[in-house]
């Protein structure tokens, strides 16, 4: 069952470069949804074909809140913010596409390094994994606006994710749950707070957020 | 009886939010507080049973942590009464620009630091790794809406500083859980449960590659959360900005339970016989938290900065503490106590100060101690406290690690540790004599005196301190060696 | 023997300006109206032929030797090339990096010719031209490096052969993404959209059709049917790779093959129709994006 879960990797993949070049804010947040989803699918795939209630509900809660709500709350927070729906990274996208080529292959390298105790049904599972964390820490440091910082983090936690699916975690139930209470919550917090900054600031750029500062 | 400890927080938080009654609500607080504490002075009679299938059960460790929490949570809430009366309910003039801004709803202050409290007792009783984890979270999210009690755009800063660092550093702490799970994993398929019972049990199962990696990204991700140097940057931000019930909450009870994270990660390696590596790396961002800590207080003019960073060095010192292993983790577990009550202190002195002065700057307090005696002497003794005095309690658990690094033949690193104290010493100090004596200004001089609480509180906490550093309770002594055993 | 191995180069040599008119009538199509005949392009290349040309006197001899040697490097680069279940003319190791240096020599004259006039609207082309063709070589190297290793046949012909639905099966990410790393540079080196305009008469706006604006009769004739060939070499390589058929019968093959390369010129003329073209800043985005697509498809 490798050839559908290599598709979902390369997917996964390339979302992480259409992250890092997209210019506008509504198709970064409809990519890290389509993560969510991927990621859904690639936990039922990992389950080889044996399906049953629990198996299959986990992902689709995964699916649900990380392709559906989170995307909500993100867009209803761009929309109260009332920005220029537009990135305004701080390195240029060809940069950024460069910067993500390049830590695929570090992901790639590390993949290759990390002699995992079982077999894998795909050689990609962990580098695809690493390279999504490291994409989304790239955002995270590399773009102005709050909204995609906070994208960068759900594009982390997506990698932290795929990283715990691919090496088939079978962490019970309730702690998955939590995990996913956090995120949502967390990304929840992180909407109102955005939506305080532009209130208060009239804008969403981090960068002008330097009022404390220690002036040695 | 311990899902009690984490419910009865959790529902008074919920409660909270829907109480209109300002008098009741406080009261719900103080109540809520009692109950929790009384119920953790119950857990030093009788040991309360495991529940959740052996996931929540309290270790020697998680008792002393979530003892400490409690009181001072109940000490602090005291305070908080006190100073959301003071508050009141009508908008404030900022203190620095002069524009006019408003306090969040007491409602959701209230509910708020009752979750909080909720999410740090998880943190200490949850024995599940991956639990563990997700209670830490929540302390995140629980805290953030205090950071931004004053809405204004710097504490607004502040908050978003605090969320996106902590939310990062918590994320890398996942992807380590994930690695330890993966460490964990026989080469026969078979896995060895998360619970750190288990894991001390089958430490030397695990795959070691993996689990260094893991609890390097554990430390980094912990790390983050507790203040160690190079994460700590929302911690000035975050413990400046906040009002001062938030902020003695945060360096007081927050950086432990985050301590606490890591601690789990040291036991396991300690029963692996992986201590070498995890203790040069707790010595190295140890010292290195120090050192930052040494720089920023050189020179700060703002004095809710200068305790944040105080806050900084002291999570250094406990990590030095346990990196050098034996009497030294003894000498951190008692300076666990004894800086959350200190430096709590300082905080709430601190608000007082903040609230009559009306200035953050450091030139512009003087004459504390004539215009707030109680607060003035207070803020005096603290400064020298926090810095390492004798008879204080800080210095005997100072005293002990250093003792114990030279005993271990570790000159250069003791050496270290003086300097550095010593380098924080004068820095603090002259501040604190400046800001004691001297003449006040009129406006000053002539403000109305303020509640009771607001003084008695920290006087209390700060009588404890002094206490600690005189005589140590058997019981005391015996506890924190139990706890210290594990990390040995 | 030499007459069967001459098959893909003659039909390449006869068929190439229909794929281009294939083009100009889906387009025509999609917009409503009935557009040119297919043999349009076949028509203008006999009226170039028949008329004069007229060199301008800021010229040298490098600008009649421009789409000469143009069209002989494209020429030469298609004799490499196998079509259907025909290998082709001349197939050795390493015969991918040949392909591409004839290729770039063709570019590099095609620049000279261009710079050669002293016409800053051909300097600008120019430019643009071999910025764009810095990017889109690599995608186009690593790509066939990829089938290439995929294959572990080191000559093209054996390459393309030994691409069949089974590799499918095995490797579809790996084949798909360079498939559309292909396509990028397919859209990218025939100056088609998004990349460059080829109905544009706004010199500014140009990029290929600006170089050889100075160009006329007999030599534009030779530059035009040098791009006709130049895209069927493109289309062939990217129809072995997406439409595999080996049914044993080679005219079978051959016929899968040119009913491949229409689909192709059809999904091309409906690219045109659809998209818009990128901002000249985001073309080299586009082609970093060829650039990893590649690179991934030669990791996995």
């Amino acid at each position: 069952m490798s050839q559908p879960i290599n598709s979902l990797l390369v997917l996964l993949v390339l979302s992480g470069f259409v992250l890092l070049s997209s210019s506008r804010l509504a198709a970064c947040i409809r990519v890290v949804a389509f993560q969510g989803v991927l990621l859904g699918l690639l936990a039922i795939f990992m389950q080889d074909g044996q399906l049953n209630i629990s198996g299959v509900l986990l992902p689709i809660t995964t699916t649900v809140v990380k392709g559906f709500l989170l995307p909500s709350l993100l867009f209803r927070a761009m929309r109260e913010a009332e920005t220029v729906r537009e990135v305004e990274p701080l390195i240029s996208y060809n940069l950024s596409i460069i910067s993500g080529a390049v830590v695929l292959a570090l992901a790639l390298w590390l993949g290759d390094r990390l002699q995992l105790p079982s077999q894998l049904p795909s050689s990609l599972l962990v580098p695809a994994a690493l390279f999504t964390s490291l994409v989304g820490m790239i955002v995270i440091v590399s773009r102005r606006k709050a909204l995609t910082q906070v994208l960068g983090y759900l594009a982390l936690e997506n990698g932290v994710y795929a990283f715990g699916t691919a090496v088939a975690l079978r962490l019970p139930v309730l702690v998955e749950l939590g995990i996913l209470l956090d995120v949502f919550v967390g990304v929840f917090v992180m909407g109102i707070a955005i939506f305080h900054i532009s209130r208060e600031f009239d804008h969403i750029d981090t960068d002008k957020l330097v009022a404390l500062t220690d002036r040695p | 009886m311990i899902e009690l400890l984490i419910l009865i927080p959790a529902c008074a938080g919920i409660l909270a939010f829907f109480v209109a009654s300002d008098r009741a609500r406080r009261g719900l607080l103080i109540s809520a507080a009692l109950a929790q504490t009384v119920l953790s002075l119950g857990t030093w009679i009788v040991w309360p049973a495991p529940a959740l299938g052996g996931w929540l059960a309290e270790d020697a460790l998680g008792r002393l942590i979530e003892t400490l929490t409690s009181v001072l949570f109940l000490a602090v809430s005291f305070y908080a009464v006190a100073y959301l009366r003071e508050e009141g309910s009508q908008a404030h003039s900022d203190i620095e620009e002069g524009f006019i801004f408003s306090n969040a709803r007491e409602a959701s202050f209230a509910g708020c630091l009752l979750l909080f409290l909720a999410a740090m007792t998880l943190v200490t009783v949850s024995q599940q790794i991956a639990l563990l984890w997700v209670a830490v979270e929540a302390t995140t999210l629980a805290s953030a809406p205090l950071i931004y009690f004053h809405r204004q755009h710097r504490s607004l800063e502040a908050t978003w500083k605090y969320l996106i660092i902590c939310s990062v550093g918590i994320a890398l702490a996942l992807l380590g859980v994930f690695f330890l799970a993966v460490a964990a994993t026989n080469p026969d398929g078979s896995t060895i449960p998360l619970t750190v019972q288990a894991l001390r049990l089958n430490a030397h199962h695990l795959n070691v590659p993996w689990y260094k990696a893991a609890f390097v990204l554990l430390l980094v991700g912990y790390g983050t959360k507790m203040g160690l140097a190079p994460f700590h940057t929302w911690l000035p931000d975050a413990h400046s900005e906040a009002p001062s019930v938030a902020s003695a909450l945060l360096s007081g009870a927050l950086l432990n339970c985050a301590f606490l994270g890591i601690l789990r990660a040291q036991e396991i390696c300690v029963a692996g016989g992986l201590a070498d590596f995890s203790d040069r790396l707790l010595l190295g961002f140890g010292l290195l938290s120090m050192a930052v800590a040494a720089v920023f207080i050189s020179g700060q003019t703002d004095y809710k900065r200068m305790l944040a960073y105080s806050s900084v060095e002291h999570m250094g010192i406990l990590a030095v503490g346990v990196g050098l292993g034996g009497a030294a983790a003894f000498g951190a577990m008692l300076h666990v106590i004894n800086h959350s009550l200190t430096k709590a202190m300082l905080f709430l002195v601190a608000g007082n100060l903040l609230a009559v002065y009306r200035t953050k700057n450091t030139d512009g307090v003087a004459g504390a101690l004539s215009v707030l005696p109680a607060s003035g002497v207070l803020w005096l003794v603290g400064l020298f406290a926090i810095t390492g005095s004798p008879p204080f309690g800080p210095f005997l658990s100072e005293f002990t690690i250093l003792k114990a690094a030279l005993d271990q033949g570790q000159t250069l690193i003791a050496i270290a540790y003086l300097a550095i104290l010593a380098v924080i010493l004068a820095a603090m100090a002259a501040p604190a004599l400046a800001m004691a004596q001297g003449t006040p200004t009129e406006h000053v001089a002539m403000a109305r005196p303020r509640s009771m609480a607001l003084s008695v509180v920290p006087a209390m906490l700060g009588i404890t301190v002094l206490v600690m550093g005189i005589y140590l309770p058997p019981g005391l002594s015996r506890a924190l060696r139990e706890a210290a055993r594990l990390l040995r | 023997m030499i007459a069967v191995s001459l098959i893909p180069t003659v039909v390449a040599a006869a068929l190439a300006p229909l794929m281009q008119g294939m083009i100009t009538r889906t387009k025509s199509v999609i917009a409503g109206r009935t557009g040119q005949p297919l043999t349009q392009p076949y028509r203008d290349l006999w009226k170039l032929l028949h008329k004069g040309a007229v060199y301008s006197q800021t010229t040298s001899w490098i600008f009649q030797l421009g789409p000469m040697v143009g069209l002989a490097s494209v020429f030469l680069a298609l004799t490499l090339l196998p079509f259907g279940g025909f290998p082709a003319l001349s197939a050795f190791s390493g015969d991918f990096v040949v392909l591409a240096y004839l290729m770039a020599l063709a570019r590099f004259f095609t620049v000279v010719a261009a710079l050669d006039t002293g016409s800053s609207f051909e300097g600008m082309g120019a430019s643009r031209e071999v910025t764009f063709s810095a990017f889109a070589e690599p995608a186009l190297f690593l790509s066939v490096a990829a089938l290439v290793r995929q294959t572990g046949e080191l000559s093209l012909s054996p390459a393309l052969a030994a691409v069949s639905p089974s590799t499918w099966r095995h490797a579809a990410p790996m084949l798909g993404l360079a498939l559309a790393a292909l396509m990028i540079v397919f859209l990218a080196e025939n100056a088609r959209i998004p990349v460059d305009d080829p109905t544009t008469h706004l010199e500014l706006t140009m990029i290929h059709e600006v170089m050889v604006l100075d160009h006329s009769g007999p030599d534009f004739a030779m530059i035009q049917y040098g791009a006709a060939l130049k895209m069927w070499l493109f289309a062939s390589i990217i129809i072995a790779v997406a439409a595999p058929w080996h049914s044993g019968n080679r005219w079978v093959d051959t016929a899968v093959g040119l009913m491949g390369m229409l689909a192709l010129g059809i999904a091309t003329g409906l690219v045109e129709s659809t998209m818009a073209r990128l901002r000249l800043l985001r073309v080299p985005q586009l082609l970093l994006v060829a650039i990893v697509l590649s690179a991934l498809a030669l990791a996995l």
